[in-house]
């Protein structure tokens, strides 16, 4: 594929963007989905064209387009240059691939919203940006992928944006988002400042001249600020509250952004920047650290969480944490394999659950579910594949990723190493009982279900009115109030990544990994920590790590089903038995009150109080009075003036004379000196 | 010999004592005899310097200032002779329709 | 003699302006007027201007004078009466004048070198007199303006009939 060719993959999402957004309003339905998904599946052809063209004999390892400057001061220049390698495939694969499938998903999910033509342009203008993001070839490029997703994140939490509870998650996803953005200008900054520009290849092959540069001060301070960045945009601590809350938009947009590609963004920038982390062990460790901690605290939230889509929010925080405890131990490769793995059954899992949420005409309590298996068969298998990939078991395609980190981080130097193997393997167990909740909950059991309940509202499938759990507002009754399957342009991008889920892993079995050697051209000079121990140790280790995975996995599928099939009530007792530990975890720790508390009601005081009362009142508001005083004033003045008195004007006429008689006799005198 | 500057005091004098009658005077008709007593002034002034620099256009401007002030005499005292008509009085203070 | 002449007739002028300010008659402020007029013509006619001297008294004192004196009998207009307003205009006018008077006065005295000496009669040029160099400007270089202003003067007139008519 021509180099040139590499510009229609963001431009096509555009161009279907400014149409939708533009005309969308008057145009058809039909019309705006169509060129919704023509703009998406274009692209996805090309991408599946690059593919070829660089998996075939020959093909250079990455591929350059420089298209032109964009800023070009003496001392610094950021062009608009492209560059793809093979990582730049895998996460185009699944941009466009996933991306696609959703779009398809979403013509059939939305098809009762109002604001139709809104969220496809919204989720092109998604595409659009993302599509930037992971071809740029220099930091300010990808800069603006970034914060053009955190845009459109933004605008598609905040769909039903007539709902309070939506319009404050957007804000709150975007001011959240706001804080990683800010690490990572000031670590741009730093790059400017000690590499004098912002080009990967320049950065990077600086970093490579220089072997001496290992753990120095600078390099680490750039990579921690990167990883504060990658936290806001990745949800991992302390940055991740927003994810939750993002639930409140459309289920469709949860899957594509907030599970296959705009969360994985901060993964991919860590991996795109590995040569600077390599150089830097306390910045790899704080990621570890910090990817473990959200793993398993994440998880331990999930457990016990009623909303399905919440239970699905959480896990994706823990994956999150796994792939980066996968680049904080140096195994890149392994962390990129899970994020493939997980945009596929994550995807796969959201779109399931929308199905579910559609068929059940808009409810999301667990609770409210039940037996739902033989109902909607099809929703039923597909998801069942992926929380089976999800939860690890052999050989659906979450075994294979997942099992790799933690291999890897048994692996690493140090204690540390054991220590995050034993909290990833907790967290998979756990992984693994609250997946198997979810499935229980919804699938088996009694229809707990009520059609009745449901017969003063019109049924909303899709647009909440109010908070998490349920359903009222106004929708045209052409659902019966019945149980009801989906439409076909649903269900197919379901089986398709069902399938995927099934497979996906086999292109990473340990001994014929496939995407390892994919990935080394780009992750192979790694001096650090990196590919090199997989080849060293040996592969009974790894067979015992699997196993032990495995038995943590299905000990967590058997708990589940003691709880929520065998005997229903254990749950319940078991809650009222630790109420206190209970009623922390599925409070979530409290951690936005806290944040609330400590930060927001602060800032809030001090805007309110200082900026507000100065600034607002004293400056703007009192320049704009002393405006309106200093024209009152002079219309006095004049008003004065002409008062109708002709003595007055008599004796203005003559103050005037007299004005200009000095005026002309001294003002000689300082025209000469001036 | 005289010097000039005193002939152009003496109409500094005269301008000035029209100022004043001009703005302490209440009838109409003083206040328009004040002004031609400006005028006065200033034509002394022109001609004074028309005899300095021995030029003839310091007078030919007073000469038009006669002819002006002749037909703005006119006019001025046909004015106030129809705003008497209607109001009566002479008093510049009770003329105050002018702005309503 | 010349300054005999000057000093006489400034003193009278001056006088007679400040009787047009005292007086409380206008009658009485526009005879002070005329006698001003005159004692001007005189400082003219000292200064060399003899056709504005003789214009002055003729048609200044003579036209436009009467007929202010005619209006103001035709008017009857009475006497000035101390009013609330006039007291404050006391109070403005005379610093005023005064303040302008001595903004000329140190103007004028300042540059009493430059300003030289004034001749009585005066020369201007070869010509034997002041009329013939006065209309030699008039209706050569400046005919244009001359005729205007008598245009001027047919406006005027019939300005001032049109409002000084009776309404019917």
């Amino acid at each position: 594929m021509p180099a040139n060719y590499l510009w229609l993959i963001p431009l096509l999402p555009f161009a279907g963007f400014l149409i939708n957004g533009t005309l969308g309003r008057r145009l058809p339905r039909a019309l705006v989905s169509a060129v919704a998904l023509i703009c998406t599946a274009i692209p996805a052809g090309l991408v599946a064209w690059l593919w070829y063209t660089m998996l075939s004999p020959g093909a250079p390892a990455s591929i350059a387009l420089d298209s032109g400057a964009w800023i070009a001061v003496p001392g610094f220049h950021a062009d608009f240059s492209l560059s793809v390698d093979h990582l730049t495939l895998i996460m185009l694969g699944v941009v466009t691939g996933v991306g696609f499938l959703i779009h398809l998903y979403s013509v059939g999910y939305m098809a009762h919203e109002e604001g139709y033509w809104r969220f496809f342009a919204y989720l092109n203008l998604f595409m659009f940006f993302m599509s930037v993001l992971v071809l740029a070839a220099n930091f300010l490029l990808l800069f603006v992928g970034w914060e053009g997703v955190g845009l459109a994140s933004y605008l598609l939490i905040g769909f039903y944006f007539k709902k309070t509870s939506a319009a404050n998650a957007g804000r709150k996803a975007f001011v959240v988002n706001r804080i990683g953005d800010f690490g990572f200008l000031l670590a741009m900054f730093l790059l400017i400042a000690h590499f004098g520009s912002l080009d990967f290849s320049t950065v990077f092959s600086t970093v490579g001249a220089h072997p001496e540069w290992l753990g120095v001060r600078f390099l680490t301070a750039i990579c921690l600020l990167l990883v504060l960045g990658a936290a806001g945009k990745s949800a991992q601590i302390p940055l991740y509250v927003w994810l939750p809350d993002a639930m409140e938009g459309p289920t469709p947009v949860s899957a594509l952004i907030h599970a296959a590609t705009m969360v994985t963004a901060g993964i991919y920038m860590v991996a795109r920047c590995h040569l600077l982390f390599d150089r830097s062990p306390a910045a790899l460790a704080v990621v570890a650290i910090i990817g473990a901690l959200t793993a398993i605290f994440a998880a331990s939230i999930g457990m016990v969480q009623h909303d399905i889509k919440r239970v699905l929010a959480y896990s994706t925080v823990s994956q999150l944490g796994y792939m980066f405890l996968a680049c904080g131990v140096g195994a890149y490769t392994a962390g990129i394999f899970h994020l493939l793995t997980h945009a596929f059954f994550k995807a796969l899992l959201f779109l399931a659950a929308g199905s579910v949420i559609h068929a059940l005409s808009g409810e999301q309590d667990m609770r409210n579910m039940g037996g739902l298996r033989k109902r909607i068969s099809i929703t039923f298998w597909t998801m069942s594949a992926g929380v089976f990939a999800i939860a690890g078991i052999p050989p659906f395609a979450g075994f294979f990723s997942k099992d790799e980190i933690l291999f890897r981080a048994f692996n690493s130097p140090g204690p540390l190493g054991k220590a995050l193997w034993i909290v990833g393997l907790i967290t998979a167990g756990m992984t693994s009982f609250y997946m198997f909740r979810l499935w229980f909950k919804t699938f088996f059991g009694e229809l707990r279900f009520e059609e009745a309940t449901l017969e003063s509202h019109g049924a909303a499938v899709h647009a909440h009115a109010d908070t998490k759990l349920t359903m009222v507002a106004g929708h045209d009754d052409s659902h019966t109030h019945a149980v009801h399957k989906s439409p076909w342009i649903m269900l197919f991008p379901l089986v398709i990544l069902a399938i995927l889920s099934v497979i996906g892993g086999w292109v990473g079995i340990p001994g014929h990994s496939a995407i390892e050697g994919f990935l080394d051209p780009v992750f192979a000079s790694a001096p650090i920590g990196g590919e090199l121990p997989a080849v060293a140790t040996s592969s009974a280790l790894e067979l015992t790590l699997a196993i032990a995975s495995v038995l943590v996995a299905l000990l967590g599928l058997y708990i589940a089903w003691l709880f929520y099939c065998r005997k229903p009530g254990t749950a319940d007792a078991l809650a009222q038995r630790f109420r206190s530990a209970y009623s922390l975890v599925s409070n979530k720790y409290w951690i936005d009150e806290i944040y609330h508390a400590f930060l927001v009601t602060p800032l809030l005081m001090f805007t309110r109080g200082i900026v507000e009362l100065i600034f607002e009142r004293g400056v703007v508001n009192g320049s704009a009075r002393a405006s309106g005083m200093t024209v009152r004033g002079f219309a006095w003045a004049t008003r004065n003036q002409m008062s109708g008195n002709i003595r007055s004007y008599a004796g203005w006429l003559a103050a005037g004379a007299a004005v200009i008689l000095a005026a002309m006799i001294f003002g000689r005198a300082l025209w000469v000196h001036l | 010999m005289v010097p000039t500057s005193y002939y152009l005091i003496l109409a500094a004098i005269l301008f000035s004592i029209g100022i004043a009658a001009f703005l302490i005077k209440r009838n109409v008709i003083t206040i328009f005899i004040s002004i031609e007593l400006m005028l006065n002034a200033v034509n002394l002034t022109f001609v004074a310097f028309a005899h300095m620099w021995h030029q003839v256009s310091g007078q030919i401007f007073v000469f038009f200032v006669m002819v002006v002030a002749a037909a703005e005499a006119a006019v001025g005292l046909a004015i106030i002779i129809s705003i008497f008509r209607t109001r009566k009085t002479l008093n510049v203070d009770e003329l105050d329709m002018l702005n309503h | 003699m010349q300054l005999a002449l000057f000093i006489i007739f400034g003193i009278l002028a001056v006088a007679c302006a400040l009787n047009l300010l005292f007086q409380r008659h206008p009658i009485n402020s526009a005879l002070s007027l005329v006698v001003v007029m005159m004692s001007l013509a005189v400082l003219y006619w000292s200064l060399g201007a003899e056709f504005l001297a003789a214009a002055q008294v003729i048609v200044y004192s003579g036209a436009v004078m009467v007929l202010f004196i005619f209006v103001i009998m035709l008017l009857n207009a009475g006497e000035e009466h101390r009013t609330q307003g006039s007291r404050a205009a006391y109070s403005a006018g005379f610093p005023g004048a005064a303040a302008i008077f001595c903004l000329l006065t140190f103007v004028f005295l300042k540059e009493r070198g430059p300003l030289g000496l004034a001749k009585i009669g005066g020369d201007l040029s070869n010509f034997t007199d002041n009329i013939a160099q006065v209309s030699q400007m008039l209706f050569t270089k400046l005919l244009l303006p001359f005729e205007v202003t008598s245009v001027l003067i047919l406006v005027a007139i019939l300005g001032a009939v049109v409002l000084a008519r009776k309404e019917q």
